[in-house]
């Protein structure tokens, strides 16, 4: 019962997005208010019985419902309750209605939050966004019912996929669709102001929150997945340059431009065709993504099963919105002339700098990633194009984006002058060059990871010098501690989230001097690794809630004295007789002692030892750029989100 | 390092006439893609276009030259080039496999369903003890109906194997049109493998 009631839902959801469609659209068109007035109690409708579906897709995973075959599929009895829910959102069918649920609470927001957004704009994105609710609600009911049902029930269900029992991989979903639905909002912003035929500064204000919301939910997502693949897949790695890794990448970097340029048009009233064009790229790159993953056309361990009618729905989808969007975008984007003039050194001339090198980025992964599924079908060739080519290939874009982040950051808007940023940014530069030569003589001349350690310490002392610019510390340190407090929370979002990224390249350049080794040893051996001895006590039995593990006990010395005692297991399900590897990881926020335990031959347990200085970093950098962009989030002007009375704008 | 380096912002200015043509830049872009997707896609469903698939030399071409001894323990028909020659009844199925190997335990199943359904296959044992060779099959089943020993190796390196499992088809003329490193699950089953059997038959 419970199981149809969600299916009927779902219709009632779909008939909704239908009617929210175009009811705001035609009455924008006419400026009726009344069908404009449809825009918001559609909304909201359609969020509830989204949410009622969801439930009810819950509900059915909770009770372990056999009837369902979607929970047949992926769940059994012997699930604790929190995978037993993450099941639910860990397949294609769950996971797509999840999509759905977070699009409807977007639409919900604009429609709840948005009371000082014209009329007409807002009918028109919530009309847009009911685009594609509908569009994605109809794929679901046509191509990936998670309702369907089996007869007669088996006796329990069979997904009890190990990998997958896991928190990250639990959280990772959730965060990644706010992120990718996030940009649907400001895809709806866009479509709609093309509609309208207006860009203004007030459309930038709205537009900007959400990207900064999408863009923190994003780095999140990437940063647990990115975690999950360090810890759980046991290879020692954080990042493979897999196409779906890629895929949630280039709505990243998309993004990222994205969230710089709409403060272009807000603050300068130019770039408005590039950030349309953006907004409609980030939202691209995320159903490409989508597609990628779910249509099949690529062999990646992400890949959900699929078959091609789904990919062919997806990309019919993909096409009616992207490339509808971008006919919209070539018809009507001359109306939106920049009014704001421009000098390159300024604070918008860095930020199209930074445009450009983003863009440039992912124009890098985006033909990385596609390459190989092009190349197939060109000319037959199989070719596979790997962490080589993309470290090669982005390097030389990503670090004069990094070396231009704090100049960048320093410029006053119109017009800058780039020696007076950098003069206030000489000891940041020194900091850097210090910490990078010191890498290099200290670790026997590693180039890249000491490139990567100068680039951190330049982004974290370049935060520090604008913080302490803005303050005024040095000039007037008296009065540094009330400017400090009234320093707009948008300032120091900023700050935050290039320290952050800072934090996160120290991490990838401390990984840059890793070392791991492969030994077999037998209970009471040892080996040394990184200046620690590594000593196999035993190697046991121990017995899971569903699962039996052989489980290794490694206890790791310095001189003489005990660090820590790691535990690695090799667990074998006895459900679906999976074997996964858990790593025993221990960290000091310095650097992480890990282990993984591999096959066992003649009493010798095979082990790899991995020693990753500042690894955590790696993440606990996304953490406080995802901090930043909740911090910026939190600003009143953002808040507020309509023009603001003259002069309550101070110049960020 | 210092921002004068910086190209002089090419900020997209107001259209004019000679440049609106970029601004159908995206839409091409996305609509070639977009082609270039459904060509895939229909290649998966006909076969053509496998992301998976690592391609063979062997591809449209027949087996090479080999003979192979029997398993003596399991009692079956040993295995040459000339049982993959054509005309055959049907197309074949090859497959190289190992007691060793996990992912054959995996495939197994499939296996076994496939034989049971009539499709011949033939295998390859790999670089396997007789014993354990036999053990595999008399604790798992046996799917083949004839079974070549390879314990040098030698045969799946003429055949550009991989690793095990792998699976090729050969065709009704003796040709091999498929090629399949990893184990058969039931997905690659349904989605690759009884399409091209259909085909094929």
């Amino acid at each position: 019962m419970i199981p149809e009631l969600g299916h009927f839902a779902l219709a009632l959801a779909v008939v909704l997005a239908v009617a929210q469609s175009v009811l705001p659209i035609i009455g924008a068109a006419r400026r009726d208010a009344r069908w404009m007035g449809t825009a918001g109690p559609l909304a909201a409708g359609q969020l509830v019985s989204v949410a009622v579906a969801f439930g009810c897709l819950l509900w059915a995973f909770a009770v372990n419902d056999t009837t369902v075959s979607n929970v047949v599929a992926n769940s059994h009895s012997a699930k604790p309750l929190i995978y037993k829910f993450s099941g639910a959102w860990g397949n294609h069918e769950g996971s797509m209605v999840l999509w759905v649920l977070i699009l409807a609470l977007c639409g919900g927001a604009v429609a709840g939050f948005g009371r000082d957004l014209p009329t007409a704009l807002k009918a028109r994105v919530i009309g847009v966004l009911g685009w594609v609710a509908a569009g994605f609600l109809l794929f679901i009911i046509f191509t990936s019912n998670p309702f369907d049902r089996v007869w007669p029930p088996p006796p329990d269900g069979q997904g009890l996929n190990p990998v997958l029992q896991d928190i990250g991989l639990a959280l990772h979903p959730p965060m990644l669709y706010l992120g990718y639905v996030g940009y649907a909002v400001t895809f709806a912003f866009a479509v709609a102001a093309l509609l309208e035929g207006r860009v203004d500064a007030a459309w930038g204000r709205w537009v900007r929150p959400w990207s900064l919301m999408a863009w923190g939910f994003l780095t999140l997502g990437i940063a647990l997945g990115s975690w999950w693949a360090y810890y759980e897949l046991g290879w020692g790695g954080y990042w493979f340059w897999d196409p779906v890794e890629n895929a949630s990448l280039l709505p990243w970097l998309v993004g990222t431009a994205l969230l710089h340029s709409a403060i272009v048009v807000e603050k300068r009233d130019a770039l408005k065709i590039w950030t349309v064009l953006l907004a409609i790229l980030a939202f691209a790159m995320s159903l490409l993504g989508t597609f990628l993953v779910r249509s099949g056309v690529l062999n990646s361990v992400h890949a959900f099963a699929n078959d091609p009618a789904r990919g062919v729905f997806i990309l019919a989808l993909l096409m009616i919105y992207v490339a509808g969007a971008f006919a919209l975008f070539a018809w009507r984007a001359p109306r939106l002339a920049p009014t704001g003039i421009f000098a390159p050194i300024s604070r918008e001339g860095a930020l199209v700098l930074n445009n450009l090198l983003l863009c440039s980025i992912a124009a890098v992964v985006l033909a990385g990633t596609l390459w190989p599924l092009f190349a197939d079908i060109l000319t037959g060739a199989k070719i596979s194009v790997g962490p080589p080519f993309f470290n090669t290939a982005t390097a030389p874009l990503a670090i004069p984006l990094v070396l231009a982040m704090p100049i960048g950051a320093m410029m006053p808007w119109k017009r800058a002058d780039a020696w007076g940023a950098l003069q206030r940014l000489w000891w940041a530069a020194l900091a850097s060059l210090a910490v990078g030569f010191l890498y290099l003589v200290a670790l026997g001349y590693p180039v890249w990871p000491a490139i990567g350690m100068a680039m951190a310490m330049w982004l974290l002392a370049g935060a520090a010098a604008d913080v302490a610019d803005r303050i005024a510390l040095w000039r007037r340190p008296g009065q540094a501690w009330q400017r400090a407090k009234g320093l707009p929370r948008a300032a120091w979002g900023a700050a935050i989230a290039h320290a952050g990224m800072g934090v996160t390249i120290a991490g990838v350049a401390g990984m840059g001097i890793a070392t791991d080794t492969l030994v077999a040893l037998k209970p009471g051996e040892s080996t040394r690794l990184a200046g620690y001895e590594w000593r196999l006590e035993s190697i046991t039995d121990v017995q899971g809630p569903n699962y039996a593990a052989r489980r290794a006990t490694v206890t790791v010395t310095r001189d003489g004295a005990v660090v820590t005692v790691l535990s690695p297991e090799r667990r074998t399900f006895q459900v679906d007789r999976q074997t996964t590897t858990e790593a025993a990881i221990h960290t000091n926020a310095l650097r992480d002692l890990y282990a993984v335990l591999g096959e066992e031959r003649e009493e010798a347990g095979v082990l790899r030892l991995h020693h990753n200085p500042l690894a955590p970093w790696i993440w606990f950098g996304s953490i406080i750029m995802a901090l930043g962009a909740g911090l910026s989030l939190s600003d009143r002007r953002m808040r507020v989100a309509a023009p603001a009375p003259k002069g309550a704008t101070a110049p960020a | 390092m210092s921002a004068h380096e910086e190209p002089t912002a090419p900020a997209p200015a107001p259209a004019s006439r000679s440049r609106r043509w970029m601004l159908y830049a995206p839409l091409g872009l996305a609509a070639a893609a977009g082609a270039g997707f459904y060509v895939m896609l229909r290649g998966l469903q006909t076969g053509e276009y496998d992301p998976r698939g690592v391609p063979s030399v062997l591809l449209g071409r027949t087996p090479p030259e080999f003979s192979l001894p029997p398993l003596e323990a399991a009692n079956l028909p040993a295995l040459a080039a000339t049982d993959l020659r054509g005309p055959l009844p049907g197309p074949v199925l090859v497959n190289f496999w190992a007691s060793w190997c996990v992912p054959c335990i995996i495939e197994h199943p499939q296996l076994m369903r496939l034989s049971r359904e009539g499709v011949p296959v033939f295998g390859i044992n790999y670089k396997d003890r007789a014993e354990a060779g036999a053990g595999f099959l008399r604790q798992h089943g046996n799917p083949f109906r004839r079974l070549g020993r390879d314990e040098p190796g030698r045969v799946a390196i003429d055949w550009g194997v991989y690793g095990v499992p792998e699976t090729y088809l050969v065709d009704r003329q003796g040709l091999v049109r498929w090629r399949f490193a990893g184990p058969i699950t039931p997905e690659v089953l349904d989605r690759d493998l009884r399409p091209l059997l259909r085909r094929h038959a």
